[in-house]
């Protein structure tokens, strides 16, 4: 249903189990995609299962000038990005008390100020286009909170906000800047919780499972779409009903 | 009119959809030629490529009206 033939997406945390899904869902589609992520191995492998039209750009997102780089590179080897998935987390989980500056700052840089550095240097051909697509990928913590999680729930609540503002601005040059907010998804970053805790959030969740990866890179194949040209400033929550907000 | 002035005045034109005749020395971007707040950054983003320039941010804030823009380019070319 949502043709995006001729249309070039950068992804970043494309090495991740969602990043990986998002790109070869807008692949699929039909766009060219930038795969970007701090370990070239896996980018490498998902750029030679994809074939055609993909292209590997490597960034560690805590390094700011290699941010700053990296919409310049992503132009040079598609010729422009008119979708931009900022999905790219990380995660440094500690009880608020003990939380260091340290991690509280690398969640924020990586998850937050990254997002806002890349979304800045996409826009310019973007607004020249008068059609354009930003996707940040936030999470269902950033509106409920999570216990160990203040600076990973602070990062997406803050790509909401910054969404909904930098939505207002462009709104009227084509360009949609929206959300998704994934429950929780089998991946690397859920494999480090116990059995226990998992089903401790299953009880939570009315659909009784984790969500797939393909669940959440569906939505924002959606919103990269050009049939959601209306749809700008929302946030689409993707939890299998586990918060109905 | 100056070389500079009339390559100006054509990207206002593109940019804003005005007729030529308003754009006048002192014509305002937004106040006299309808520009939003997101079309002034647009021009001068659309000056810089033109001209091959940088214009800072504390710089693009001077830059109110049509006269005023093609002073920064002239001093700055």
């Amino acid at each position: 249903m949502f043709d995006l033939t001729g249309k070039t997406a950068l992804v970043t945390g494309a090495s991740g189990g969602i990043g990986a899904a998002i790109a070869t869902a807008l692949h699929e589609a039909g766009a060219t995609v930038g795969l970007s992520g701090t370990r070239t191995a896996p980018l490498e492998d998902l750029a030679a299962r994809l074939g055609d039209r993909a292209h590997v750009l490597p960034c560690n997102l805590s390094d700011g000038d290699a941010v700053a780089a990296l919409p310049k590179d992503a132009a040079g080897a598609m010729g422009g990005v008119d979708i931009l998935v900022n999905n790219a987390g990380i995660t440094r989980d500690n009880l608020f008390m003990r939380m260091s500056d340290d991690e509280w700052a690398s969640v924020i840089d990586v998850n937050l100020t990254a997002a806002m550095k890349l979304s800045r240097g996409v826009l310019r051909g973007m607004m020249k286009a008068r059609w354009g697509r930003i996707v940040n990928i936030t999470s269902v913590v950033g509106a409920t909170g999570n216990p160990g999680q203040g600076n990973y729930a602070a990062a997406k609540a803050g790509l909401v906000g910054m969404s909904k503002s930098l939505a207002y601005e462009v709104a009227s040059r084509g360009i949609t800047v929206n959300a998704v907010a994934p429950g929780f998804v089998a991946t690397a970053m859920t494999d480090k919780l116990t059995d226990d805790q998992k089903a401790a959030i299953l009880g939570n969740v009315p659909a009784g499972r984790m969500g797939d990866p393909a669940e959440i890179a569906a939505a924002v194949l959606y919103l990269s779409s050009p049939e959601a040209g209306y749809t700008t400033g929302t946030v689409l929550h993707v939890n299998g009903g586990l918060a109905m907000i | 009119m100056s070389d500079i002035a009339d390559r100006v005045k054509k990207i206002v034109v593109e940019h804003l959809g005005v007729e030529e005749g308003k754009i006048t020395e002192s014509a305002s971007f937004i106040d006299d030629l309808g520009a939003d707040s997101l079309d002034t950054v647009e021009l001068v983003m659309a000056f810089e490529e033109e001209f091959g320039i940088e214009i800072p941010d504390d710089a693009a804030e001077t830059i109110q009206t049509f006269g005023d823009a093609v002073k920064f380019i002239t001093d700055a070319a």
